[in-house]
């Protein structure tokens, strides 16, 4: 087993063009992942009893069964009810959702990490109920979030790679199927390491700056 | 009815949590621009009444009225409804509250604390309502510290920073709850000096729950003292300090005085 410098040159384009679709998947995961998991946390606390319930079993269960299964259940069951959607959009989907409902924990962390008397000197100065969210609650909930956040998109990322059983051209499936065209799998598979290391390192150093400037140490002098 | 004169009256107020009753069909009434200091043991009730004037608590029964005008309730008909968002929005217009622990906003300077409230809340506008907040930090002793943020002020300077936050919105009505039991011995009387300028200057219905005894002697116009959820004595200070008529009034101030509390 010895390392062919030419061949590893030779896939580095089509791998790359991989790790653009994993970017891709990992991107659009985030968003609705922030989304999914904001409407879990409000819908947890709801005034309507109902509403609380089943959005938290719905997190429940999400965060109960593994991502595989949600993936292979929206790619190949969702269909035989006749919602066929196209490959990365399904991983989309599995990613965003599986995210967010641990994402809703965070969110709700955040939120009660915010002391009862923020709420009650907004009610006192008369805010109103959005005013508080935006103006008081939110700007402090927020900074402590993000490393959690950060953290979890991180995940997700490396997570990504279980597209390649869905036949996402990720990065992933990328390099195992020049493997496999090949019997080389030693170069698409390091490049393919190498570039999650170096991507998930990136992203930890950025969120390293976000945090240190999002006004963490102001709050907690 | 003089009902116009009061700032503030108690109509047979129960406040229950579970089957515990924290107020028991109190009534009470304040005239505008009295001072008032409530005392008693903890568990009294006392802080409870200002809460459910600041809306922070409801009420299972009786009914609160401010300047006049129900609180938890809206005339409907001949009698009265629970009241709606909006109203307790538009009563709370009249009502301020200084609390325990501050609860000043930390992500803001000391300017933002108290310059933003009356610009989001009351559509004061930005240069208004910067001065606004500039005169009463100068009030309150801190136009210095405009620039720094709640975390870098001591205990005194936090709770000076909150009165001068719910001065701005120039409420008719103070509320004060322990406003210095939560700070260090020797921070009290800076804050004590500013309460005693607002009380002074007059117009402000001060409703105020202490333990400083003294301090409630000076500024107050009648202590009420309440214990078990009633108000079990009232009247002018020189008379619930020195002749208390029940026997609750006095073993609860001869507590104090041995606790080392003074009281005149």
């Amino acid at each position: 087993m010895i390392w062919d410098w030419d061949f590893a040159l030779r896939i580095i384009p089509d791998i790359l063009r991989g790790l653009g679709t994993t970017v891709i998947a990992t991107f659009f995961g985030s968003l609705l992942a922030l989304a999914v998991g904001l409407v879990i946390a409000l819908a947890n606390r709801s005034d309507v009893t109902a509403v609380r319930r089943s959005s938290r079993g719905f997190a429940e269960f999400i965060r109960r069964t593994p991502l595989l299964v949600q993936l292979y259940f929206i790619y190949f069951v969702l269909p035989q009810a006749g919602v066929v959607l196209p490959p990365l959009l399904c991983g989309v989907i599995a990613l965003g959702l599986h995210t967010g409902a641990y994402l809703s924990e965070v969110y709700r962390a955040g939120i009660d990490g915010v002391p009862r008397g923020q709420w009650e000197a907004a009610r006192a100065l008369n805010y109103q109920q959005g005013q508080t969210w935006l103006k008081i609650i939110l700007p402090q909930a927020i900074p402590p979030m993000i490393p959690a956040i950060g953290n979890y998109i991180i995940l997700m990322f490396k997570d990504s790679a279980l597209l390649s059983i869905i036949a996402v051209p990720e990065l992933m499936s990328m390099s195992r199927n020049i493997g496999n065209d090949s019997y080389r799998y030693l170069e698409p598979l390091t490049i393919a390491a190498i570039l999650y290391l170096l991507l998930s390192g990136i992203a930890v150093l950025l969120l390293r700056i976000i945090e240190s400037r999002s006004g963490m140490a102001r709050l907690t002098g | 009815m003089s009902d116009r004169q009061l700032a503030v009256e108690f109509r047979g107020v129960s406040k229950l949590y579970g089957a515990l009753a924290v107020l028991k069909e109190l009534s009470l009434s304040v005239p505008q621009g009295e001072k008032i200091a409530l005392i008693g043991p903890s568990g009294s009730g006392k802080t409870t009444v200002l809460r459910i004037l600041m809306t922070l608590e409801t009420i299972q029964a009786g009914t609160v009225w401010v300047k006049g005008e129900p609180l938890w309730h809206m005339p409907k008909g001949d009698g009265l409804a629970p009241a709606t968002e909006t109203h307790l929005h538009a009563m709370r217009r009249h009502i301020g509250m200084v609390f325990q622990h501050f609860n000043l906003f930390p992500h803001m300077t000391v300017q933002e604390n108290v310059a933003r409230p009356p610009q989001i809340v009351l559509g004061v506008t930005s240069g208004e309502a910067e001065q606004r907040a500039q005169d009463l930090l100068r009030l309150v002793g801190l136009a210095q510290k405009g620039a720094s943020y709640p975390a870098q002020l001591s205990g005194g300077q936090k709770q000076r920073v909150a009165i001068a936050r719910a001065l701005a919105m120039q409420p008719a009505i103070m509320l004060f709850d322990e406003p210095t039991s939560a700070l260090d011995p020797e921070l009290v009387e800076e804050v004590l000096a500013v309460l005693r300028d607002i009380a002074l200057e007059g117009k402000t219905t001060m409703l105020l729950v202490t333990h400083e005894m003294s301090f409630a002697r000076e500024i107050s116009d009648r202590i009420l003292f309440l214990d078990g959820g009633a108000i079990v004595e009232e009247g002018p200070p020189d008379q619930i300090f020195s002749d208390p008529k029940e026997e609750r009034t006095r073993l609860f101030l001869k507590k104090i005085i041995a606790a080392g509390h003074r009281i005149d």
